[in-house]
């Protein structure tokens, strides 16, 4: 269970009294309509580019990750599925003897390789294959060339992007020592390059620095920890790894997640306090964008101040999110439904929620239809398994999977994630048929 | 173990919920942990279905492992027995739930539901997609249609018909949720059929209830119209009812012709005539001149076995092309498909692993590839025109416009989809004809391939993929006139004349490869 976060909401904790002022919060228990975590592979992979992702798992866990990527064969992907059969179940075949096979073949046909994650699934957990002594094994192995690290992606352990939270913190213990004394700055969570380059350009115009990123884009830059690092989540579903983190004496910096202008300026603020940046100057690097990014929001704000929307749970980026239309682009939250509730990293996010915003941890997807039915939102943030049954009731929808794919985080693409929420609207209003 | 990059089957429990999907009425409660509902945007996405499919999953996690799932799995099929009301109910466990073993069939019974309940026995660690779907089509036929009838009393359909009257009846078997074109299909076969005046009593599971499914004896005859799908609840209805069904798939002319006389000889109509009730234009577009520059043209043929096997008739007796590749994923039809390619001089690929498929492809060095999905992509980095004959499906093979592959306007949709890829006759005439052309370059492939279509042609990739593929003749030189002569030959056969010449000049022992070799090459291989 290491992936779930430990300060996941059980449901007599749920039931405890809260601020006034603070957003309610329940859990709900019942079918999720969620991924799991081998999803993450989809963007993983390609953020970290000489990295190999194996899933050992099921025909199951192979068919999910073609469907969630689209079935888009663009080049051989850099991830894979060695499927049990009948003969590893029972016994017949030595499973570890077959996955050692399975992986030198694949380091054979992709010699530019050079870090090869063990995928554990729902299966290879049930019968307890035991991915981290292969994953040390075959780094003996294949060394020096290929490092072997193992994670959980199984559904019945982590929801969608804990699979991204469970990746990262089985990189943490072999991330470099850091053996300066000055501080650095670690900024955690995958994000898009060009997202990366402005924070990075931000980050330095300040003074800020030095800034690293975890993940890499390549595994031979794995950035170095320890007690002098300082690091912000760019995600808000990074709890093992903040953990793991914090293991290696680095500190977080808590602050609000880096999404519309409000967002991203005070977690920008949070490391400009550490670095001991002036207010002047903290103004005078961050203003241009901030300007930028608040002009690119009223344009959308015409169109959604006002309008309701209803979150079904998926990425956890839920209740940032939901500060954002809320408080930036005037939409009312109908119900903001979220896997998890990590209260701790989202304390800067709940205290901004409006008072009484409806926050439904877990799911029971029926009941949860019905709320939306009732309610009947202008747009409804939900799953592709759920968007176009709703589109048929005439429900507006927007797929909560592009949120993920789709660079929405900073300043400049401010605009992007409010233009994400108004595109639907847009496209009912135009569609005369 | 097996090394997977993409599947060309899920798994089957996938199968079992198309057959769910297809019909109404029907639900479908699976023991499955959390992310297997994934398997709902399918349906959702790639079939635009409006509705979601109609499966309740039970999404445990770890910590329901410790207590107790089964009693989980009996809360999911209660509720969702109450929320939807089916008139039969399936209970079955994806792989995850198959290894704890809470033995969903038994503990739905126990519910004492007042519907049937199905349960299904789908071992995801040995079997596919298509083998579920066929499976769950089965029990619920076995399970629904009813008492069988004594060996010796008079099939039912003959009784019925005795009473009702002329008109044969049949019934339309294999058509499901996510089947490549199969909702067209139905409206075609179904169309071919009353045209000759046979009746079609229950098609199933597409659009079936389980009610219908009880009036499955009611007919003389099944249409089988997706063997890996109906194939074994065909056979059963064989056994319990005495119906016999078709064999004959109609893609294509020829095959369409076959199926109307073998449905014709079944229902006791006049098989000529029955023949003759159908037209399509694709034999007179395949003798019309323009069609000339589509003999022998290289084709790879790849897909489910029903539509691999319809294909490779279609593309060699129908279109006159010349078939240098036959392969399918269904391994429980291999032996169909062995037997096609021996008839082609060929030895089938029997493969689920695309990579191998890939292998095969750039070894053939075809013109064009019928395959699946997959086999577009490949085609496209191999820069090779294609067309998807078979599933696995993708958004696109749901078109808005009516599309089968069945029947006369199958065998038309198949000339237009298959043809169109290619350069079209007069257009590959006039390429030769102004090949000095200056405009006329390399990269001017055909606007409908797209930009870029046919960078690899000359230059496979010699990558990973293709790298254990015997090597050609790389010891063989091209001398610098050669070269240069060699590229005067339009584009779309250069890399055909390059393949050619060099192993002409391998075979007759010459090193260095002159613009003689070039022209003796020619002369030796003809067009």
């Amino acid at each position: 269970m290491n992936a779930v976060p430990d300060c996941a909401v059980t449901a007599d904790r749920a039931t405890a009294p809260t601020a006034p002022t603070a957003p309610t919060a329940r859990t709900e228990r019942g079918q999720r309509e969620v991924f799991c975590g081998l999803t993450g592979i989809v963007w993983l992979h390609r953020k970290i580019q000489d990295a190999f992702f194996l899933v050992v798992g099921s025909r199951t866990c192979a068919h999910l990750i073609q469907s969630a990527a689209g079935v888009m064969i663009f080049a051989e992907p850099r991830f894979a599925t060695a499927i049990l059969d009948e003969r590893d179940l029972a016994g017949l075949a030595d499973a570890n003897a077959e996955l050692d096979r399975a992986v030198a073949r694949l380091l054979e046909r992709r010699p530019d390789i050079r870090l090869l994650f063990l995928v554990g699934s729902c299966p290879s957990e049930v019968i307890k294959l035991d991915l981290a002594r292969a994953a040390t094994r075959l780094s003996v192995i294949h060394s020096p060339t290929v490092r072997v690290r193992h994670y959980s992606g199984s559904g019945i352990e982590t929801t969608f992007t804990q699979g991204e939270d469970a990746c990262l913190a089985s990189l943490v213990p072999s991330l470099p020592v850091e053996d300066t004394d000055a501080a650095s700055l670690l900024v955690v969570g995958a994000l898009p390059d060009v997202v990366e380059d402005q924070f990075d350009r931000v980050l330095a115009a300040m003074g800020i620095g030095p800034v690293r990123f975890l993940p890499p884009r390549r595994s031979t830059e794995l950035p170095p920890v320890g007690p002098n690092t300082r690091f912000l989540l760019a995600q808000p579903f990074l709890a093992d790894t903040a953990r793991a983190l914090a293991a290696r004496g680095a500190r977080h910096l808590p602050a609000t997640f880096p999404f519309g202008a409000e967002g991203t300026t005070e977690w920008l603020r949070a490391a400009a306090r550490e670095w001991r940046v002036s207010p002047e100057r903290f103004e005078a690097v961050t203003a241009p964008a901030r300007a930028r990014a608040t002009r690119a929001l009223a344009r959308y704000r015409a169109q959604l101040e006002g309008k309701r929307v209803f979150f079904m749970p998926d990425s956890q980026l839920e209740v940032p999110l939901a500060r954002v239309l809320s408080r930036e682009l005037g939409m009312e939250l109908v119900e903001v439904g979220t896997p998890f509730l990590h209260r701790q990293h989202l304390a800067a996010e709940l205290e901004r929620l409006p008072p009484g915003t409806a926050i439904v941890e877990g799911q029971d997807v029926e009941r949860q239809l019905d709320r939306v039915r009732a309610a009947r939102p202008d747009v409804t943030v939900c799953g592709l398994g759920l968007a176009n049954p709703l589109e048929a009731e005439g429900l507006t929808t927007k797929w909560s999977i592009e949120l993920v794919f789709t660079p929405i985080h900073g300043y400049e693409q401010a605009g992007d994630l409010a233009e994400l929420f108004a595109r639907p609207l847009v496209r009912r209003v135009r569609l005369a048929v | 173990m097996q090394l997977t990059v993409w599947t060309y089957e899920g798994p089957p429990h996938v199968g079992a919920m198309r057959i769910a999907a297809a019909m109404e009425g029907v639900h479908y409660v699976l023991h499955a942990p959390q992310g297997d509902t994934y398997a709902d945007l399918l349906f959702t996405m790639i079939e635009r279905r409006a509705s979601r499919p109609p499966v309740t999953y039970t999404t445990f996690q770890a910590r329901d492992l410790g207590t107790d799932t089964a009693e989980l799995f009996k809360t999911s099929a209660r509720d969702a027995y109450a929320r939807f009301e089916p008139e039969a109910l399936l209970v079955g466990a994806s792989c995850t739930a198959e290894l704890i073993q809470d033995d969903p069939g038994g503990l739905a019974l126990a519910l004492d539901l007042p519907v049937p309940v199905v349960p299904l026995e789908l071992p995801a660690y040995q079997k596919k997609e298509n083998w579920g779907a066929a499976e769950t089509l089965y029990q619920l036929v076995r399970a629904l249609a009813g008492p069988t009838i004594p060996r010796f009393a008079p099939p039912p359909g003959e009784t019925q018909r005795a009473v009702r009257g002329a008109r044969p009846r049949c019934n339309l078997l294999g058509p499901t949720s996510l089947g490549f074109r199969h909702r067209d299909d139905v409206q075609e076969v179904r169309r071919l059929l009353e045209a000759i005046g046979v009746e079609v009593a229950v098609t199933a599971p597409l659009g079936a209830r389980p009610a219908d499914l009880a009036r499955l004896g009611e007919a003389d005859f099944n249409v089988v119209l997706y063997p890996e799908i109906a194939g074994l609840a065909a056979q059963w209805l064989q056994r319990s009812f005495r119906q016999p069904y078709t064999k004959t798939v109609p893609i294509g002319v020829g095959a369409t012709r076959d199926f109307l006389r073998e449905v014709a000889t079944l229902a006791g109509l006049d098989p000529e005539a029955a023949v003759r009730a159908g037209e399509s234009r694709l034999p007179w577009y395949s003798r019309s001149v323009d069609s000339t520059y589509l003999t022998g043209k290289r084709v790879f043929v790849f897909g489910d076995a029903t539509h691999a096997i319809a294909a490779a008739r279609v593309a060699t007796e129908e279109l006159g092309f010349q078939l240098v590749g036959l392969g399918t994923y269904s391994r429980e039809q291999a032996r169909d498909v062995r037997e096609v390619a021996k008839r082609h001089g060929l030895d089938a690929l029997i493969a689920d692993d695309y990579l191998e498929v890939e292998d095969a492809i750039a070894r053939a060095h075809p013109e064009l590839v019928l395959g699946t999905q997959m086999e577009r992509h490949v085609a496209k980095r191999l820069g090779i025109p294609c067309a998807v004959i078979s599933a696995p499906v993708h958004v696109q093979d749901f078109p808005a416009r009516y599309s089968p592959q069945m029947g006369f306007e199958g065998a038309n949709v198949l000339f237009d989809t298959w043809v169109h890829p290619l350069m079209m006759g007069l257009e590959e005439h006039l390429l030769g004809m102004f090949r000095e052309d200056f405009e006329f370059h390399d990269s001017a492939a055909p606007s409908h391939l797209g930009h870029g279509a046919r960078v690899a042609v000359e230059a496979p990739r010699h990558d990973a993929a293709i790298a254990h593929a015997p090597a050609p003749a790389a010891t063989v030189a091209w001398e610098p006139e050669a070269e240069l002569e060699l590229r005067k030959i339009p584009f779309f056969v250069r890399a055909k004349a390059r393949r050619n010449t060099e192993s002409y000049a391998v075979a007759q022992g010459i090193a260095s490869i002159s613009v003689g070799t070039l022209y003796d090459a020619k002369a030796h291989f003809g067009r």
